[in-house]
């Protein structure tokens, strides 16, 4: 009878922790549907294709848009990377391929130590690297600024998936003769490449949402940007001035700017699932 | 880079003449793939190998077998000198590839291994190659752009294999896509290809069932007419059903060498005889 009321109480117990899991479990994923449910019933009725196309209209006009800001974002994703893919991924290539065990432990730690930097501080470095030479806010500082943040992310995905690349590949390789460049680059690199590709993308995506480092960079602009030399408009950027701005007008465009950024960079992450999906199933 | 069967690698003969007995007669220079003398492996303080002396006959077929962690898969790394990618290895004494110095100043250990090929434990062909791709990517990556000499060989390497009629209307399929035993051939046809002088086995059959051991058994036989092979095995069957020679290794030293036969028959060393009937191992 004894051990009859123990299973009884174990059942219990079973039960209790099981609903506590679940509970914890829809507390973390609520706040994202709490989210996209809110931008979608402020913004949603303020996206339309003139938002898609037109410039900001000035303060009490209707129909303005942030065409200028969304192409402006995508510019600088595509500066940045040009700045952090080959960096990131050519230092995760000597992380995995060529470096020695203690000099690795030193890039890791100064990697961590990077990610870990406030981004508005790169922002200032971006500032002191290039705008103050330049005299001028412009696209390249904005690029630079969060190039620099994607560096450390490309350079840890890069290596960890670099290093999931099973040794007797390597050995096979070099068995036949080549030399490691040709191990590294014909072999190696296109076994890990939706592994790199992805992590490529989740840097992008982590940091198109950016704003505080291309407050004194990029600048923003109510224009096209027709050189990339000038200041630049970003979705972030543009959200920020006009949900501080008085005009609901205004606030009504920075939600629709909001919900669209959101959906930038929710079509980034699931383009990665279905990427990284196709690699599990490959290895 | 046109031409992928390398030219011998050229030492300087008054390096290369070293401690051979000017004596010697050429035919039977010719004749030893592999003169090895008094050769040691260290990985860090550890030695793996003591004092290694062996002479491997070109063209024929030797079986290397010992227990587990007696050094035998460190020794045949060491003839193409795979051993170098594990950091803080050491070596001493020399190995002579046809006479020439393995480990010469001069000699590239890219140049070393494109003349003694290799085939693993695992089967590994490349995930991201079709069967074609995978047995002529030796050939390709080192220059060859002749479609019709890549076909050629191609065909050749999986014929050798014993793979072609298998896979002969599935050139363009993964090479990932075939069976574990297939796999393996095709492993074996990928070191094939770039025509090496020597083929090195570590335990090519360990992962494989009877039927497809048997096959790559059969493929080793016939391959000792063009090829040098050494082998690597814990199977002492398999040793003794396809080797000419064998060499027992136990504790990183070189216990008995001789004519398979005499090995398992006729075992000198007791230490020998107590491993080969079993006894211990």
């Amino acid at each position: 009878m004894q051990s009859v009321a123990n299973h009884r109480y174990r059942k219990c117990k079973n039960a209790g922790m099981n609903t506590l899991a679940i509970a914890c479990a829809v507390l973390v994923i609520s706040p994202l549907g709490f989210i996209l449910f809110y931008l979608i019933r402020q913004g949603a009725s303020s996206v339309n294709w003139a938002f898609f196309t037109n410039l900001p209209a000035p303060v009490g006009q209707i129909g303005g848009g942030m065409g200028n800001a969304i192409v402006g974002t995508l510019e600088l994703l595509l500066l940045a990377s040009l700045v952090g893919v080959p960096i990131g991924v050519l230092g995760g290539i000597y992380l995995s391929e060529y470096g020695g065990e203690r000099i690795n432990d030193w890039i890791r730690f100064w990697a961590d130590v990077l990610n870990g930097i406030p981004s508005i501080v790169w922002g200032i470095v971006a500032y002191g690297l290039v705008v103050k030479p330049m005299k001028g806010f412009s696209a390249y500082a904005g690029g630079l600024a969060l190039g620099f943040m994607m560096v450390p992310l490309i350079l840890r995905t890069t290596e960890e998936v670099l290093v999931l690349v099973p040794r007797s590949y390597r050995e096979a390789a070099l068995a036949l003769g080549l030399p490691q460049w040709k191990t590294v680059v014909r072999i190696v690199l296109p076994t890990a490449l939706k592994g790199i590709v992805t992590g490529m993308l989740l840097a992008m995506a982590r940091v198109a949402g950016e704003t505080a480092p291309l407050l004194f960079t990029a600048f923003g602009n109510n224009f096209w940007n027709r050189k990339l030399a000038e200041p630049v408009a970003a979705l972030p950027l543009q959200i920020f001035n006009y949900a501080i701005s008085p005009y609901d007008d205004w606030h009504r465009q920075a939600w629709a700017g909001a919900l669209v950024l959101m959906a930038i960079i929710l079509t980034i992450n699931i383009v990665v699932r279905i990427i990284s999906r196709g690699y599990n199933k490959s290895n | 880079m046109a031409d992928v069967v390398p030219a011998k690698i050229s030492v300087p003969q008054s390096a290369a003449v070293g401690g051979a007995p000017s004596g010697a007669l050429p035919v039977e220079q010719e004749s030893i793939a592999f003169d090895v003398k008094n050769f040691s492996l260290w990985y860090g303080a550890r030695q793996a190998l003591h004092d290694i002396t062996i002479r491997i006959p070109a063209r024929k077929v030797t079986a290397i077998i010992g227990p587990s962690g007696c050094g035998k898969s460190t020794f045949i790394r060491a003839l193409n000198r795979m051993h170098e990618l594990t950091p803080g290895t050491r070596i001493g004494g020399e190995v002579r590839l046809f006479g020439e110095n393995l480990y010469g100043l001069n000699v590239e250990p890219t140049t070393v291994r494109r003349r003694v090929g290799m085939v693993f434990q695992k089967s590994n062909p490349f995930p991201t190659m079709s069967i074609a791709e995978n047995v002529l990517v030796g050939l390709r990556l080192n220059g060859v752009r002749d479609k019709a000499l890549l076909s050629q060989r191609l065909e050749e390497s999986l014929h050798m294999a014993a793979l072609w009629d298998e896979v002969k209307d599935t050139l363009g399929r993964p090479g990932i896509s075939l069976s574990g035993g297939q796999q393996q051939r095709l492993c074996i046809a990928r070191a094939l290809a770039v025509k090496p002088e020597i083929i090195l086995m570590d335990e090519p059959c360990s992962a494989l069932d009877p039927i497809a051991t048997a096959k790559v058994e059969e493929l080793i036989h016939s391959l000792q007419v063009n090829y040098t092979v050494v082998i690597v095995t814990h199977n002492m069957q398999q040793a003794a059903r396809c080797s000419d020679k064998t060499a027992f290794f136990y504790m990183g030293k070189l216990i008995e060498y001789d004519e398979t036969r005499t090995i398992f028959m006729n075992p000198a060393n007791p230490q020998t005889e107590a491993y080969v009937s079993g006894r211990f191992g």
